[in-house]
């Protein structure tokens, strides 16, 4: 069989070079070799610039989200870009109660940038996918020159089904009602900062990237009376509950000592003059629920692999402020406020 | 985390308070400055306040290198970044500090300016070899404690003879500023002070040894504290009993860090590499004569300041900001009429409110939701 | 001012570097402006370097005052001073 392509693409030590994005030969051997090899699906095959798909029947309405991703480095321990922008966007349709069912994937390639690693990228990603059961089914390649991106981005694009009976949304909480996170927090961004150049430390602590959608499945089927969900990824839990207190026109009171963070990474916020609440998360959630059931639920999310460590911390209150209020382990009170500015390392 | 937890206890806490609310007499005043930024943060963070009686009042002082760090001297450091095309190195705490036209360094180095943050004056070495065809500065703010890490970079460039880097320099020193907030307190509005928690980190480095001079020429105590919050609780039961004893010694609450003669090995490679500055115009302070450091002639290669021959230009600071009367301890955040409304972490007017332990971010920080119920309340503040 | 943080030596290395645990974070830092530093013992870490030693029966002394202070202070006793 002719093949257009009479020589494989050198993964082993090739670089992006700008032909790679310019539409022409060594664009489409990429696509064939990398994208549709690794995503592997009907959609895909069919070549077209975009995907048709039919819709569950007797679905509920839909829902899209996007996130773009730019970390830094690309690849951390726990995990990589790749993955991270499957979780992150599959993590965006479940927090609107969505059962994600397609991605989309957008990549903008720096010159330059070592084809070997971009195919680990991909190979992530397409694993994540699969794990995720959530296929990608379009995408697009872009190369910018060198020094006019960072080694790779990539954006990617959800669309979901929320199913009927489920209305999320922060204006629906009330004071009274319990908050929950599905597990130990701060660990994705200690897993980064403790790569950063200069900060360099050394940590078992991994990223927690995961895809949430079945334990989110698994909540609102037995709990469907949950008011709101969202992840807490950049500006961590205090930034959620900042959102939700506005939002609801109420506040927020947690106690520090049940809130789930490990020591390693107190440790490391310690050192840094970082405060956990505000570093980010790639695997977890808030969620908010009435009172009564926040039990069963909390049971429910232990009993999922990804809310083993799931904890009710606090609940929310009347507050014409709107104010975040943390019961501390010291014995007082004190405002967990919005962040700043970037949460940046500490000397003084 | 040991030598942490152990003096975070909320219960041992209440205990050393009961004590403290017993001792301190009540028609006494006990006015009680912390001098630095590490315990303002401990007493917001913790809520000590609400642990102390009425009559101890605490005082927030100037010790927050960010805070102290006038206009001018970040102004001098964006013209290096931007006008001298160099890479201009520094702690993450001097990038949001507001300058002269809106800018602070952060903004700069969005409009072009080579400006990398560091974790540790060493890097910003790395960051001089790796770039032999680059000029980088140092960018060195801090008291004492921050101060050996300086001089150790300079010792090291000198070794390795390296001609591309320098630091500017804007080391301050404690027991100077300690000084002159005693001196104003003859100013007619001043604040009177009845004792001091003196600092910790710093103490570690200089020592209990030099605020004994300090203790008897103002007759005031002075007890250097560790920065968890029972060495603030202990410190203030120590000073209270000193003041009811009408003592004024200098004791050591942060016993576990800090001698009388301090790190002897830092202080040598200080007062190698360094020497006294003869004034250092300090915000909220003015100038105080004698209290920072500059870069000794034999290392004088390595000084920016020379090197580039910067001119320090003395900017006021924005009228409607009390960054000033608050470091002097005469007045209280809250007083300030743009706190919280036009001054906020966010957008900050006066340096105060930028470091995270300066007494203003504190405040806004962790303490907030007091004020706004105060107000709510038509109560008095 | 002065982040700095009291951390446990667990390696010791040439040209006046260490390596520290708190709490299983780990990092290099600089021992250049401490002596005698031995295996174990806890240095007070200030960007990257160490800046002292905790000295360790110091630090027990001041627990010791603090557990006093928890067993009397509903009596208020009129304790002495601490420390000198």
């Amino acid at each position: 069989m002719s093949t257009p392509f009479p020589r494989p693409i050198n993964f082993r030590d090739g670089r992006v070079d700008m032909s790679h994005g310019s539409g022409g030969r060594a664009m489409a051997q990429l696509i064939h070799e990398l994208f549709v090899t690794h995503f592997d699906n009907d959609y895909l095959r069919a070549q077209n610039d975009g995907a048709c798909f039919p819709l569950p029947a007797g679905s509920g309405r839909m829902v899209m989200a996007t996130d773009s991703h730019v970390v830094s480095p690309l690849f951390f321990p726990g995990g990589d870009i790749g993955c991270l922008a499957v979780h992150g966007t599959v993590n965006d349709v479940a927090m609107a109660g969505g059962r994600p069912l397609y991605l989309s994937a957008g990549f903008i390639l720096e010159e330059g940038f070592p084809l070997a690693d971009l195919k680990r990228i991909v190979i992530s990603m397409a694993q994540a996918a699969k794990e995720a059961g959530v296929p990608i089914i379009t995408g697009d390649t872009k190369v910018v020159e060198k020094g006019k991106g960072d080694g790779v981005f990539i954006n990617t694009t959800g669309i979901g089904i929320v199913p009927p009976g489920i209305d999320l949304a922060p204006s629906k909480i009330r004071a009274g009602d319990a908050i929950l996170v599905s597990g130990m927090l701060g660990d994705h961004g200690v897993a980064i900062m403790s790569l950063r150049e200069n900060l360099s430390f050394d940590t078992a602590i991994q990223s927690d990237t995961a895809a949430l959608h079945d334990l989110v499945a698994t909540m609102l089927a037995a709990v469907p009376e949950i008011r709101t969900l969202r992840d807490p990824t950049r500006g961590g839990l205090a930034t959620v509950l900042n959102e939700f207190a506005l939002a609801a026109r109420c506040g927020m009171l947690i106690r520090e000592p049940v809130i789930p963070i490990r020591p390693a990474v107190n440790a490391a916020c310690e050192l840094l003059g970082l405060d956990p609440l505000y570093v980010a998360n790639e695997g977890k959630l808030v969620a908010i629920c009435p009172a009564e059931r926040a039990t069963e639920l909390l049971a429910l999310m232990r009993a999922h692999p990804l809310g083993a460590d799931a904890a009710i911390i606090g609940e929310v209150i009347e507050d014409a402020n709107h104010f975040v209020q943390m019961e501390t382990a010291f014995g007082g009170r004190r405002m967990v406020d919005w962040l700043s500015g970037e949460q940046l390392p500490r000397i003084c | 985390m040991k030598y942490i937890d152990e003096f975070r206890d909320g219960e041992t806490a209440r205990s050393i308070a009961a004590l403290i609310a017993a001792e301190a007499q009540p028609q006494k005043s006990y006015r009680l400055m912390e001098f630095c930024g590490g315990h303002t943060h401990a007493i917001s963070r913790y809520g000590l306040l609400d642990l102390l009686p009425a009559q101890v009042r605490m005082i927030h002082g100037p010790g927050c290198p960010v805070c102290v760090l006038p206009i001018g001297r970040i102004d001098s450091a964006i013209a290096l970044a931007s006008t001298h095309k160099l890479i201009l190195c520094t702690y993450a705490d001097t990038l949001r500090v507001p300058a002269s036209g809106g800018l602070s360094l952060l903004k700069a180095k969005a409009r072009g300016a080579d400006v990398r943050m560091v974790y540790s004056a060493d890097d910003a070495l790395r960051i001089a070899e790796e770039n032999p065809s680059r000029e980088v500065v140092f960018f060195a703010i801090g008291f004492e404690t921050t101060t050996p890490m300086t001089a150790a970079v300079i010792q090291q460039a000198a070794r390795r003879s390296l001609s591309n880097f320098s630091v500017f320099c804007n080391h301050v020193l404690t027991p100077a500023a300690m000084q002159h907030i005693m001196e104003s307190a003859a100013d007619p509005d001043a604040v009177a002070l009845d004792g001091f928690v003196g600092p910790a980190h710093v103490s570690t480095i200089i020592g209990s040894a030099p605020y004994e001079a300090f203790t008897q020429r103002y007759k005031r105590p002075v007890v250097i504290a560790g920065f968890e919050p029972l060495d603030v609780l202990q410190a203030v039961l120590m000073l209270v009993r000193q003041i009811n004893a009408g003592r004024s010694a200098v004791e050591n609450q942060f016993s576990r860090a800090v001698s009388a003669a301090g790190n002897i090995k830092a202080q040598a490679i200080v007062s190698d590499v360094f020497e006294l500055r003869e004034a250092f115009d300090w915000r909220g302070l003015g100038e105080v004569p004698l209290s920072a450091l500059t870069i000794r002639s034999a290392y004088s290669a390595f000084d920016a300041e020379q090197k580039f021959s910067i001119a320090y230009r003395q900017v006021a600071d924005p009228k409607a900001c009390e960054c000033a009367a608050i470091l002097r301890g005469h007045k209280h955040p809250a007083d300030c009429k743009v706190f919280g409304s036009a001054c906020t972490p966010e957008q900050p007017i006066g340096a105060c409110m930028v470091s995270s332990e300066g007494a203003c971010a504190a405040h806004y920080t962790y303490g907030r939701h007091k004020v706004m119920a105060i107000r709510a309340t038509g109560v008095a503040a | 001012m002065c982040l700095a943080i009291p951390a446990r030596v667990i390696a010791l290395f040439g040209e006046d570097r260490a390596r520290i645990d708190l709490a299983g974070v780990q990092k290099e830092i600089s021992i250049a402006l401490v002596e005698d530093v031995a295996i174990g013992d806890y240095l007070i870490v200030h960007v990257g370097y160490a800046i002292g030693k905790i000295d360790p029966e110091e630090a027990a002394e001041t627990l010791a005052t603090f557990a006093a202070m928890r067993a009397t202070h509903e009596g208020a006793l009129p304790l002495t001073p601490p420390l000198a």
